[in-house]
């Protein structure tokens, strides 16, 4: 089980850059066990800290002002989360306390992934993205967004609502908290069968070893 | 009803329809690297969750694995023998086929699986690996996942998996001499953008596509990822089948003549409706390089760092200064002249050994410039031999290239070997990230012969000046 995402009020941060991949997200170097926890102290590390290789907090990056302390959602540019397949990158952000993610568009496989752990990634128009930004902007730590999945709307702190849509496959996946595993081995028969009818269209392809 | 290569593969492939555009997809291959292969062969375990065709997975060493002549489980990589040991011993207990360090299979992943003829058209293939779309070169499905996907891949032979639309890039018209598939591919991301891809199984088509040989199909297929395209794909032709033919584990006997009369239907129809099409006249591509952080950031050769104060966008603008501070470039500066510390080939983007020759052609007879770090990491321990063979690793170490194992090596910067703070590198690799190959690096993505020309130059330098060899 992941938890279950249904509704969130949580200070939002902007990062509005467009095509930010997930090399700024997990730079590889931080990525040094095989876990997917103790990952959050690398997030955005080139960008967090004042060098490569040190710890210390670069004050002028927006996740390290007080005014974004305890943020959960982030506002971003286009793109967010292209490039590598690394879910480091998501564990990172959701071991950071990031639940949500609302940008104009998504690498594919960063958005798989944020579904597969149950962070909400929330696809919405440039402008509107912007229009959030700058709602927020003024008191960050009072003027929290509202998301809820079960409505499929954003309310900024003015009241104004976004309506937003979502494959309802990974809603509900997001709402139940469910594992994709144990939800997709209940289509097992179907997939057997598939299988078995498969052999007979293309036996090369289930041949061990090859030309068996 | 008309069908595109991908709705063929798409459809053959779907056991359920899920709903809301989501359907269940049977899944032929998987392959894993130490990477996050390892991560989730490990998290099945502690799940208890059992592999349930392992001989249909395979597994390689070559994302952080060392490259020095020499190498064993240890890495330059700070803790990658966790990564390196917990595979291998996953692997094994799986009984899942790995190519480990020291096997004569083993290479880059992408390297390897069409080598051994694992990538074959038709089939649906994934890795836990963004630049898992090179093997659609090969007329495949293959796309890159996340960890917890190759897990569940492993665990139910099939991905929930969100349907894409359709477009086509038709590469019409000849190239020009000197113009390779990395130029094509760069050309592309650089005019439509890292984003104008998102959404779509891209498929590569057009006569300059046709007489492209299977080397140069995966270059291009290889960096859809970097156009943010769901895959890309080219459909199998005369050339596809002579590649694939008698490979490791390609069909064979009655197996290859069944599977040639399937693989006959897998091309687009003549009437199929794409969702988007992109026609480029192959003549006017140019030898690219790129200026910034997004491999979108990419002009000819002889083209200039362009200036912000052109875009009218003010995030994009933001994005554009950002880049410029970082790769410490003033608008209008030339690309070709600019000095450079490094100078890399390999990834699996340009490391086959067409790849190899086009810049042993270069460096014969040449030498790299003082100062300059240059680097060569064949994609495969057989492209390597097979290059040895040629005597190009003799041309690459007589220039002064350093000549390596096969492996990923310094694509990326994993906190071990790197180019070095601010270097400048020009690279045949397929991402210009910030800090990608190494702390605060600037990496200028090329192809293969722009590489090797801007080793001698010492600067970023037109190979078609040096085409020939030296006298």
């Amino acid at each position: 089980m992941m938890q279950p995402f249904r509704e969130l009020t949580a200070v939002a941060a902007p990062l509005l850059r467009p095509d930010i991949d997930t090399d700024v997200i997990m730079p590889s170097r931080e990525m040094r066990a095989v876990s997917k926890t103790g990952l959050g102290d690398g997030l955005f590390a080139g960008w967090r800290y004042t060098a490569p290789h040190s710890r210390e907090p670069n004050p002028d990056f927006v996740l390290n002002r007080p005014d974004y302390a305890d943020t959960e959602i982030l506002l971003a540019g286009a793109n967010f989360g292209c490039g590598s397949s690394r879910e480091y990158a998501v564990w990172a952000l959701k071991e950071y306390g990031i639940r949500a993610i609302i940008a104009p568009s998504f690498g594919a496989i960063f958005q798989n992934n944020c579904i597969r752990n149950g962070i909400l990634p929330i696809t919405l128009d440039e402008s509107v993205v912007a229009a959030i930004a700058a709602n927020v902007a003024p008191a960050p730590q009072s003027r929290k967004l509202f998301i809820s999945l079960v409505d499929c709307q954003v309310r900024t702190p003015d009241g104004t609502v976004y309506d937003f849509t979502i494959a309802a496959q990974h809603r509900e996946m997001l709402l139940d908290g469910f594992d994709a595993i144990d939800v997709t081995l209940k289509h097992r028969d179907e997939i057997a069968a598939f299988e078995a009818a498969d052999q007979e269209r293309r036996p090369w392809v289930h041949a061990f070893p090859p030309g068996d | 009803m008309a069908q595109t290569l991908f709705d063929k593969i798409w459809d053959a492939h779907t056991v359920a329809d899920l709903g809301g555009g989501v359907h269940l997809i049977y899944i032929d291959r998987v392959f894993l690297h130490e990477r996050t292969g390892s991560v989730a062969l490990k998290s099945l375990e502690e799940a208890g969750r059992p592999i349930v065709h392992p001989e249909q997975a395979f597994c390689t060493m070559d994302h952080i694995v060392d490259t020095f002549p020499g190498r064993g489980d240890e890495t330059s990589m700070p803790n990658g023998g966790e990564f390196i040991r917990t595979t291998r011993r996953a692997a094994r207990a799986a009984g899942i086929t790995l190519f480990d360090i020291g096997d004569e299979g083993q290479g880059i992943v992408h390297v390897i699986s069409p080598e051994q003829g694992i990538a074959q058209p038709g089939l649906t293939i994934v890795c836990p690996d963004s630049h898992t779309c090179t093997q659609g070169a090969l007329g495949a499905l293959a796309w890159g996942i996340g960890s917890s996907e190759a897990e569940h891949a492993l665990a139910t032979k099939t991905l929930r998996v969100a349907r894409p639309k359709n477009m086509r890039v038709r590469f019409e018209g000849q190239r020009q001499s000197g113009v390779t598939a990395k130029d094509f591919i760069l050309h592309l991301i650089g005019r439509y953008t890292a984003a104008g891809g998102i959404g779509y199984a891209v498929e590569f088509a057009g006569e300059a596509v046709r007489a492209m040989d299977m080397e140069a199909r995966m270059t291009l297929c290889n960096m859809a990822v970097e156009f943010s395209a769901f895959t890309g794909l080219i459909a199998p032709d005369e050339t596809t089948l002579a590649y694939v033919e008698g490979r490791r584990y390609a069909p064979k006997g009655a197996h290859w003549e069944t599977a040639m009369a399937y693989w006959d239907g897998l091309a687009s129809d003549a009437d199929a409706a794409f969702d988007a099409e992109i026609v480029i006249d192959a003549g006017q591509v140019a030898p690219m390089v790129t200026w910034g952080t997004s491999p979108q950031h990419a002009v000819p050769i002889d083209g200039q760092v362009p200036d912000p104060a052109s875009e009218p966008d003010g995030n994009r603008r933001k994005a554009m200064e950002g880049a410029l501070a970082y790769m410490d470039l003033t608008p209008g500066t030339p690309l070709a002249g600019l000095e450079i510390g490094a100078a890399f080939i390999g990834s699996c983007t340009n490391s086959r050994l067409s790849d190899l020759r086009r810049a042993a052609e270069i460096l014969k007879g040449r030498k790299v410039a003082d100062g300059v770090k240059a680097i060569c990491v064949p994609g495969s321990t057989r492209v390597k031999k097979a290059a040895e063979a040629e005597g190009i690793d003799k041309i690459f170490t007589d220039a002064g290239f350093e000549w390596r194992e096969s492996g990923c090596s310094m694509c990326f910067y994993a906190g071990g070997e790197s180019f070095g703070y601010r270097q400048r590198v020009v690279t045949s690799t397929n991402r210009n990230f910030e800090s990608r190959q190494g702390p605060e690096t600037r990496s200028h993505l090329a192809s293969p012969e722009t590489v090797a020309a801007s080793a001698v130059a010492g600067r970023i330098a037109d190979a078609r000046s040096l085409a020939g060899g030296a006298s």
